[in-house]
């Protein structure tokens, strides 16, 4: 298991950016801004992960998220707000401002509830001897398969429902 | 002790057949780092002038044959224009990014080069040192993932200089980007079927023992060298810097040195392409016919013979870039569109589908991938390559031109298409009303 002044250093170091990209992420009024804000908490997400061992997970949330969805937010949010510091929608009405406090409030509850919970005190760590994708395609193509399956099928069904309602409205 | 004795005694705790480890490790690290970041810049710059002097063979002229003996330092004279030029930044740009787009469409193109193996492990006294600079287990996945984060640099240049033209660019490039990804990563996946790992280095390794995976997938190269063409934005895919539409795209409004990374960026990209097609299909920097060279026990002459190797493959998928660039002329955007989601996808898609079945059935039938038919052709890869051939052919008798690219007459009626081809042979038609 790997440790020390260096692991501990680049763990507080990518944290901390994680945290502080995705507060300025929220922050922001700038939408391009703030989705190359997220890109930079995925990308410190994608290091921590790498830095666990999880090299694949790694890898995949740089491919997906980064490369492939935060691409393609980029891509409609340049469509949608062709102008300079672009005016995004906020919440304006008192009662929407509650309810997002409300939210906000629940979720910082269920944080601290996590933080508290317990670690089992020795986290199993695979042998180095399989390969990377062994312990993720094992239990995804075996024991886990049809319900895997279901997902894809889930995924197909939004694709056709969101092209029958973009061809509905032309 | 005295130094030599101390030296001899850390000399004998390595084997340098074992791979090497601690502080050396680290500092071998550092210095391939240095030394395969000089080489690249060094290419790239040359590129400029290879790119210029093979569009000058291609049609018939000199090329640039005034600086240096036979124009040899012209890079060196385009390098110190840029870095002299006045920079512009436009009134009306969002500058940060302005600013930012350029680094962020160099480092992709740079880092890719982090896990490519260029030559055959080096032995020292130290250990056997990897010749790539960073052997990671997931070394596809993440070729894979930097190749998609090029297009930030590309559409945030265009979004943020506020000119139509660069938008229109940046819109361009990002949706071809994301459209060939695609059917890249499904070409390739493949590549993984046949090798069984993730990593670049037992790719390789897997292909020394088992022949390289060129034949075996045909159409996958295929795929791949397409898709490696849109994602480089290199003719015939170069929309998003169409000059006759776009003035000169996502890069409009920069100038000096900012315009120079770009143009760096598109050469390292289309090395780290090179590079990818050879370690993926070509065999890394195996040497064709001499296995001796190709495996262990390694020795210093092997790790210079297959880094030869290696650069002449590269260097040849580098030229078929310029090749093509001065022989085809650019998509128009539709097709290119319909090109990608319509063809290249479905392709890929059935292509893996019929190489997983067919790959299962050899392995069900006991045939062994080490297995040579009469000591010399491997037949696993014998067999799937005929199988490509044959679905080669069946490929290109479905898809002929006409239908593979919508032609300019595609959205013309057959009857006005007649009209038209008359028309051609006899001149134009009186006008009405005269």
């Amino acid at each position: 298991m790997p440790n020390g002044f260096v692991y501990e250093f680049l763990f507080y170091l990518f944290g901390l950016t994680a945290i502080v990209s995705a507060a300025i992420f929220v922050t922001r009024r700038n939408a391009v801004a703030a989705a190359l804000w997220l890109v930079n908490t995925m990308f410190c997400l994608a290091a921590l992960y790498i830095m666990m061992d999880a090299q694949f997970v790694g890898a995949i949330q740089v491919l997906v998220y980064a490369g492939a969805i935060m691409v393609v937010f980029l891509f409609v949010v340049m469509l949608l707000n062709l102008g300079l510091p672009p005016s995004v929608a906020d919440i304006k009405s008192k009662g929407a401002r509650i309810i997002a406090l409300v939210a906000g409030l629940a979720m910082l509850a269920e944080l601290l509830v996590l933080a508290r919970q317990k670690l089992p005190a020795e986290l199993p760590w695979l042998p180095r001897e399989t390969s990377v994708t062994t312990p993720i395609t094992e239990p995804l193509f075996r024991t886990y398969l049809l319900p895997f399956e279901i997902t894809s099928v889930l995924l197909l069904v939004a694709i056709v429902g969101a092209v029958v309602l973009a061809k509905r409205r032309s | 002790m005295n130094t030599y004795a101390a030296l001899m005694l850390f000399q004998h705790a390595y084997d340098p057949q074992a791979p090497v480890h601690g502080a050396p490790w680290l500092w071998f690290s550092i210095i391939k780092i240095l030394v395969v970041f000089t080489v690249l810049m060094v290419t790239i710059a040359y590129l400029t002038l290879a790119e210029r002097k093979i569009s000058a063979w291609i049609q018939d002229r000199h090329g640039p044959n005034r600086v240096g003996p036979r124009g040899l330092a012209q890079p060196l004279a385009d390098g110190l224009k840029n870095i002299m030029k006045e920079e512009t930044y436009p009134s009306a740009a969002y500058s940060p990014l302005f600013i930012l787009a350029p680094v962020m469409s160099f480092i992709p193109a740079l880092i890719t080069f982090a896990v490519i193996p260029f030559a055959a492990p080096l032995p020292t006294p130290w250990g056997l040192v990897d010749m790539s600079i960073a052997d990671l287990p997931v070394g596809f996945l993440y070729i894979l993932a930097i190749a998609s984060l090029g297009v930030y640099g590309i559409v945030l240049a265009g979004w943020s200089s506020n000119n139509k033209y660069a938008l229109l660019g940046g819109l361009r490039s990002s949706a071809q980007m994301v459209s060939y990804e695609v059917s890249m990563g499904l070409a390739v996946v493949a590549v993984l079927l046949l090798s069984g790992n993730v990593s670049l280095s037992s790719i390789v390794a897997s292909q020394v023992a088992t022949g390289w995976y060129f034949f075996p997938l045909l159409i996958g190269f295929f795929l791949f060298l397409v898709a490696a063409f849109a994602e480089t934005n290199r003719l015939p895919f170069d929309l998003p810097e169409a000059e006759s539409e776009l003035i000169a795209g996502y890069h409009t409004e920069y100038s000096s040195m900012k315009f120079s990374m770009f143009f760096i960026a598109e050469y390292s990209n289309m090395t780290t392409a090179s590079a990818r097609l050879t370690t993926l299909f070509f065999g890394g920097w195996a040497v064709p016919f001499w296995t001796t060279v190709d495996t262990a026990p390694w020795h210093w002459w092997k790790t210079v013979i297959t880094l030869v190797c290696f650069m002449i493959k590269t260097g040849f998928f580098l030229f078929l870039y310029m090749w093509i660039r001065w022989t085809l002329p650019r998509f128009r955007y539709d097709q290119l569109m319909s090109v990608g989601w319509k063809v290249m996808l479905p392709i890929a898609l059935c292509y893996l589908v019929v190489m997983a079945g067919a790959i299962l059935a050899l392995d069900a039938a006991g045939v062994a991938p080490s297995a040579r038919f009469g000591d010399f052709v491997p037949t696993y890869w014998a067999i799937l390559g005929v199988l490509n051939i044959v679905l080669a052919v069946l490929v290109f008798v479905v898809l002929d031109r006409g239908r593979l690219v919508s032609p300019a007459s595609a959205r013309v009626g057959p009857s006005e298409l007649a009209e038209l081809r008359a028309m051609a042979t006899r001149g134009p038609a009186p006008a009405q009303g005269d």
